[in-house]
């Protein structure tokens, strides 16, 4: 579905998404018609689906950074559903993530500090349907975030 | 430093999509391109706004599995954090490592192209590592990012 050829471009485009498309052809070494024309097209097909800003919470006033691990209970059929629509309605809640494993859902919150935090926990996550077990942990450093594929 | 709404609409529309121009965006709130560009530059300025990302369907490009791992060091004190981020930071697969405080030390976020990549991955790349004692793996069924509370 994609050759070496788009593979060279997501790669250069991945490194750097606001490349102009001029520059792009001369890193890959084909024509810029050419290089839009696949650039079009891996859009199409929904291979790239798109760009965004990553955003600096710190900056915005939020320092407290926590990864909530949460088992749900299993014997309620609507467990998973009735969670993760409760919780999209918690606006610290910045990613929703479900899981094969030990942990059903990982939450990430965050909090402007420690008594937000502890007060969003108790009035906004603790008040979540269906919580078997929760566990918390604080993100103290962000070592790597870029998410890139290893292309 | 001071944000007022306008500011926080367009974080909220540049981090769900980075590809509009400025004279579509001053055009929602009724700005002129050079105001909209003055205000985004501003928020990069002061570091709101940090990176530009291209989003790729993983499963589409043939990564069809993600796994957080959970990493206890085995033996702290005496390996150094800093060698540990290093190596751990190197292995392309690892898209993301935090480091964090609790049932864990560090968090990662690994994809593969399937689990029989991924257990490559774990035993000879990350296992292999000076220090890494307990693992956990959990495998991700489904994501989805919210726009936070601006």
């Amino acid at each position: 579905m994609f050759d070496s050829e788009d593979r060279a471009i997501l790669r250069q485009l991945q490194a750097e998404p606001g490349l102009a498309m001029p520059d792009l052809a001369v890193r890959v070494g084909q024509t810029p018609a050419k290089v839009s024309r696949r650039v079009e097209r891996l859009q199409e097909d929904g291979l790239i689906l798109g760009q965004r800003w990553d955003v600096d919470w710190r900056i915005l006033g939020y320092s407290v950074f926590v990864s909530l691990r949460v088992s749900l209970d299993k014997t309620i059929p609507t467990a998973f559903d009735d969670f993760i629509k409760a919780a999209r309605e918690v606006p610290q809640v910045l990613e929703i993530q479900t899981f094969l494993g030990r942990v059903d859902v990982r939450l990430s919150l965050i909090a402007t500090d420690l008594a937000d935090y502890q007060a969003v926990y108790r009035e906004e996550i603790l008040t979540l349907p269906h919580i078997a077990d929760i566990e918390a942990l604080m993100d103290v450093a962000r070592v790597k975030a870029n998410r890139d594929l290893p292309l | 430093m001071s944000f007022d709404d306008i500011d926080r609409q367009l974080v909220l529309l540049l981090a769900r999509d980075a590809s509009q121009s400025t004279t579509q965006l001053g055009r929602r709130f009724g700005l002129s391109q050079p105001a909209t560009w003055r205000r985004i530059k501003r928020l990069r300025d002061l570091g709101v706004l940090t990176t530009r990302r291209l989003d790729l369907d993983a499963q589409k490009l043939g990564f069809g599995v993600t796994v957080f791992l959970g990493i206890k060091l085995a033996t702290k004190g005496r390996v150094s954090l800093d060698d540990f981020e290093r190596a751990i930071g190197a292995i392309p697969e690892v898209q993301t490592v935090d480091h964090v405080l609790g049932l864990y030390d560090y968090r990662l976020r690994v994809v593969a192209r399937d689990l029989a990549d991924f257990e490559r991955v774990l035993r000879r790349r990350v296992m292999t590592l000076p220090g890494v004692g307990d693992v956990e793996a959990n495998v991700m069924l489904s994501e989805e990012r919210r726009p936070g509370p601006l």
